[in-house]
């Protein structure tokens, strides 16, 4: 795959609806119905290779929540949430403003129909914006009206980058975006991601990268110390790098609702990690 | 209702509402913890009891909570069968004493279940709506930014100065912008009608192919070379081109496109400019510059033991033919001269090139010994010397050479040693060459670096005057001195005037040095007035070139009323060469001079010219006999003594013209008496006293003066 600048930015991708994409892959796999024959063909492939991929999703999905209480918890109530995806059951809006009313959350995705869809179920709500870029473009993020609109750089920002990493391959050097990212916030400022990874599974890992290849957005697992490294430049929060479903989980593990419990297997890895003072 | 009961029946409602909560988890996603399920359930299970036991029996009231099972987003279907599975266990429970309470079960949960699924059914279609709302504006979105796109694309593609075409990888041409058919000469239609290939150019060099291959094949992106083509009307174009390969989706290769830029224009104005750059306009030879540069290349890096030769070709007496028979003519000879160069050196492999006027240079790249250079040199001079008619004029031109052999090594000063070189054959009486002699340089070096430090030498005070008595034959007494330059170098000791005067002529600075030496020589006199018995007389050497200083007749005249001098006090010597070579500028300022008083010499009389006619013409008052005449005078009275002959004509002739006769170089009393006896009226040199600085001529005036005083008269030594 090309990176983002292999086409001149006034020349758009095309919308085909025949191929799966990623956001509404997603987005079955939680139960929604945005989606098209195509994505559903393909998540059920997926889940027929990977029976416990909802619940891999829920988990995903549960992480996000209690990250955003997190950063909340932390005073952080700026969200730039990239790779956002289909707005769809408890999204970042929802449970930062849950915390904390006067939250504001930009939402990025490059899929244009998640765009679309985002901005058409946000329209008239001045504390979320929705942007349409691909994460391997952060200038282009950090340049955008809108971001600059809603977010106050000069005050700590949560970069959400939950599930969308694994969607930015090695050649396209996702150490170099996040650290773009990090420069342009100020300390105190979080780097919130979960991650595929293939570790305990590699022959399905395989797989399911190769499924994923059909879609606009390939996959890449890494390694949990792969994904540690993707930290860099940022102090990991207890408890680091675990497991999804083992990050800051709330209560006792069997009062879990979220599958966290329920996923036997591993899928993937989460963290945050907080931009120190002294860097 | 009884308290008991009631209490009982929240605790089993808890206890269905855990179980529930438990046993769906995971079949749904919802963004709740479990306890906040749990509470959720409980009321939900609380309604579906009231339902149950509700009277009338209206079991449609649970068909909300289905649609609130969907609303929470419990969406999953099996979290649908699990909840009937789990509500038919634990609703007969409750009152199952009570008539009819399995069909009130079914018609509960049936009234759930499609609750559930209407609901369902409606957030599918509102969801699919949405999401194809979505796409549907994404779509247009997309569309109208690929139109723009395509607009923009568009334009450029119809504006462009520039040439682009788009070919599919088998070479066929799709499409070709304005600019490019207008380049090409080809319709649109004409050029898709072609191939890529077909644009193949005789001169292409295998390169530019293969790097098409590479592309055309994927294993490279673009390339940009420089291309000729082949216009439809025939005409050959220089081009820019740069090719790049566009890949599909899967990234393969699609298509190519070429972007051409016509630099014939360019490259034609960059060739005529580089050709004038390195070309003598007029006669067609290489120029300084070409020559320059072939020469830096051979000496840049040259092998070891390689040799070069220069042979520098100035024309004689040019400056004549320009003055005589116009410009035109003389560029007709220095286009002759240089074809004949041209003709004769040129084929032998050496560069002829024309430095500029009539100088031309031949390099030798690869001599063996000074013999190459001199045969090159001898043939130059033969055939520029072979008569030349021009528009009907025959001309004699000749030329002489400067010629350098050496090492390319050690060609550093190469120009300069040649340069010096043809000066020597110029002064050797041209039509000549002269080769390169380092040890001869070296003195010439010397005597330039003697120039270059004399203005230094004047600031730093560095000049001195000594003076020689001259002495009266008649009464033996002083008459005057004459003042002879000196300059007293810091480290290189006394120098002589011989060896500065023609450098400090060559740069002028002889005029201010002039100037001092009269001033100084004038206020030594005044300081030594009262030691002659009649007014003395002060001698100045002048060169020509103060003549012509505008300024000479004032600073003369002031320099004399400082001292208190009368004008025939003081008397300029200048060399027979110079008066007779000289300009009407020079000879006015001495006739100036005359006017007013101040006396002329001519110094080393007989060495010059032996036309004494111009004598008549001159104003001169004197006459010094150069010291060649004084020093074979032998016995008085032998009149077979030629020189002695030849001083008394010029004595006689010098008489009759109203001058007066000093001879140099006395050395003798036998010298000084037989000049005496010719007539000759004063006399200097080593018999009278030496040169010497002004305190020993001081002591020598002042025992002169003493002497006289006390015998009463002046008198001779």
């Amino acid at each position: 795959m090309g990176g983002p600048s292999s086409r001149p930015s006034w020349a758009p991708a095309g919308v085909d609806l025949d191929r799966p994409s990623a956001a509404r892959v997603y987005d079955y796999y939680l139960g929604g119905f945005h989606n098209f024959p195509a994505d559903r063909e393909m998540a059920k492939k997926a889940i027929q290779m990977w029976p416990e991929l909802p619940l891999m999703m829920q988990a995903n999905r549960a992480f996000l929540r209690r990250a955003v209480r997190f950063a909340v918890g932390q005073g952080v109530t700026q969200f730039l949430d990239i790779g956002s995806g289909i707005p769809t059951v408890g999204n970042s809006h929802e449970v930062a403003r849950l915390a904390d009313p006067s939250s504001k959350v930009v939402y990025v995705d490059v899929d244009p129909v998640a765009v679309a869809h985002s901005r058409a179920i946000l329209a008239g709500d001045a504390s979320t914006a929705v942007v349409q870029a691909d994460l391997r473009d952060p200038d282009r993020i950090l340049a955008d009206a809108s971001v600059n609109r809603l977010l106050d750089l000069d005050q700590p920002i949560a970069i959400l980058l939950v599930a969308v990493l694994h969607f930015v391959a090695t050649e396209d050097n996702p150490l170099t975006v996040i650290a773009r990212l990090r420069d342009a916030v100020v300390p105190g400022s979080l780097l919130v991601i979960s991650h595929a990874s293939q570790d305990g599974q590699p022959e399905l890992a395989d797989s399911h990268q190769r499924l994923y290849a059909r879609t606009p957005t390939p996959m890449t697992m890494r390694s949990q110390s792969e994904i540690s490294d993707l930290f860099t430049g940022f102090e990991l929060v207890p408890p680091g790098v675990v497991p999804i479903q083992q990050w800051r989980q709330e209560g006792r593990p069997e009062d879990s609702s979220d599958a966290a419990g329920g996923a036997k297997r591993m899928v993937g890895f989460a963290g945050v990690g907080i931009k120190g003072w002294t860097r | 209702m009884d308290t008991v009961s009631a209490a009982g029946r929240e605790g089993e409602l808890a206890a269905v509402a855990a179980e529930w909560a438990r046993t769906i988890a995971g079949t749904s996603y919802v963004p709740m913890e479990l306890p906040e399920i749990e509470e959720l359930l409980f009321g939900y299970a609380k309604q579906l009891f009231d339902v149950w036991r509700s009277e009338p029996f209206d079991p449609d009231r649970a068909r909300p909570v289905g649609a609130a099972l969907v609303d929470g987003h419990f969406t999953h279907p099996d979290t649908l069968a699990i909840t009937l599975a789990l509500l038919s266990r634990v609703l007969p429970s409750h009152g199952a004493a009570e008539p009819g309470a399995s069909s009130r079960n079914g018609a509960v949960l049936g009234a759930l279940a499609a609750g559930y699924a209407s609901r369902l059914q409606e957030r599918t279609f509102a969801e699919q709506d949405a999401i194809r709302a979505a796409a549907m504006t994404a779509r247009q979105e997309a569309e109208r930014a690929a139109r723009v796109s395509e607009e923009r694309f568009q334009a450029v593609f119809a504006g462009a100065a520039i040439g682009i075409g788009l070919g599919d990888t088998d070479g066929n041409i799709l499409d070709a912008n304005p600019a490019l058919t207008k380049l090409l000469g080809y319709s649109v239609e004409e050029m898709r009608s072609r191939n890529v290939g077909e644009f193949m150019h005789p001169d292409d060099t295998q390169e530019v192919w293969a790097l098409y291959e590479q592309l055309i094949r994927g294993d490279r992106e673009s390339f940009r070379t420089a291309k000729q083509f082949l216009r439809s009307d025939g005409r050959g174009i220089w081009t820019h081109l740069t090719v790049s390969l566009i890949r599909n989706d899967r990234g393969e290769p699609e298509f190519q496109i070429a972007v051409i830029e016509d630099v014939t224009d360019l490259r034609q104005l960059q060739s005529q400019l580089q050709y004038q750059a390195h070309h003598d306009m007029l006669t067609g030879l290489a120029n300084r510059a070409l020559f320059q540069l072939r020469l830096q290349q051979l000496v840049a890096k040259p092998p070891a033991g390689k040799r070069i030769g220069v042979c520098l070709l100035d024309l004689d007496g040019f400056k004549a033919i320009n003055d005589s028979v116009g410009h035109g003519i003389g560029d007709q000879v220095l286009v002759e001269v240089a074809s004949r160069l041209d003709s004769a050196l040129t084929p032998r492999g050496h560069l002829v090139a024309r430095l500029g006027g009539d100088e031309f240079v031949v390099l030798l790249e690869d001599t063996t010994d000074a013999r190459d250079v001199i045969a090159v040199a001898e043939e130059a001079l033969a055939v520029v010397a072979q008569p030349v008619t021009v528009a009907g004029h025959p001309f004699a031109v000749t030329a002489s050479a400067g010629l350098v052999e050496r090492a390319a090594a050690d060609s550093t000063d190469l120009i300069r040693a040649a340069d010096i070189t043809l000066y020597w054959a110029k002064t050797e009486g041209k039509d000549r060459w002269a080769i390169f002699d380092p040890q001869r340089s070296d003195r010439e070096v010397a005597q330039y670096t003697l120039a270059r430090m004399l203005p230094t030498a004047l600031a730093g005070d560095e000049f001195r005057l000594h003076y020689q008595p001259l002495f009266s034959l008649l009464s033996g007494a002083p008459t005057g001195v004459e003042a002879l330059l000196r300059w007293q170098h810091p480290w290189l000791g006394q120098i002589m005037p011989d060896r500065f005067i023609g450098a400090a002529e060559d740069i002028g600075i002889i005029v201010p040095i002039g100037g001092w030496v009269l001033e100084t020589a004038c206020a030594q006199a005044k300081r030594w007035a009262s030691r002659f018995v009649d007014p003395l007389r002060v001698s100045v050497n002048v060169a020509m070139r103060q003549l012509t200083d505008p300024q000479l007749i004032e600073r003369i005249t002031r320099v004399l009323d400082d001292n208190d001098l009368r004008p025939w006090q003081l008397q300029l010597e200048l060399t027979e060469r110079a008066v007779i070579g000289s300009d009407r500028e020079p000879l006015a300022a001495l006739r100036a001079l005359a006017d007013i008083g101040v006396r002329i010499a001519i110094d080393d009389f007989g060495t010059g010219y032996s036309n004494m006619t111009y004598l008549r013409t001159l104003p001169v008052s004197e006459l010094k006999l150069a010291a060649s005449f004084i020093e074979n005078l032998r016995a008085t009275g032998t009149d077979l003594d030629i020189d002695a002959q030849i001083v008394r004509s010029i004595v006689s002739l010098a008489h009759t013209l109203g001058m007066t006769v000093t001879a140099e170089g006395v050395e003798t009393d036998a010298q000084a008496h037989t000049l005496r006896e010719l007539g000759c009226d004063t006399a200097q040199g080593n018999y009278f006293g030496a040169p010497g600085p002004p305190e020993t001529i001081q002591r020598l005036l002042d025992d002169h003066l003493a002497h006289a005083t006390m015998s009463g008269r002046g008198s001779s030594p």
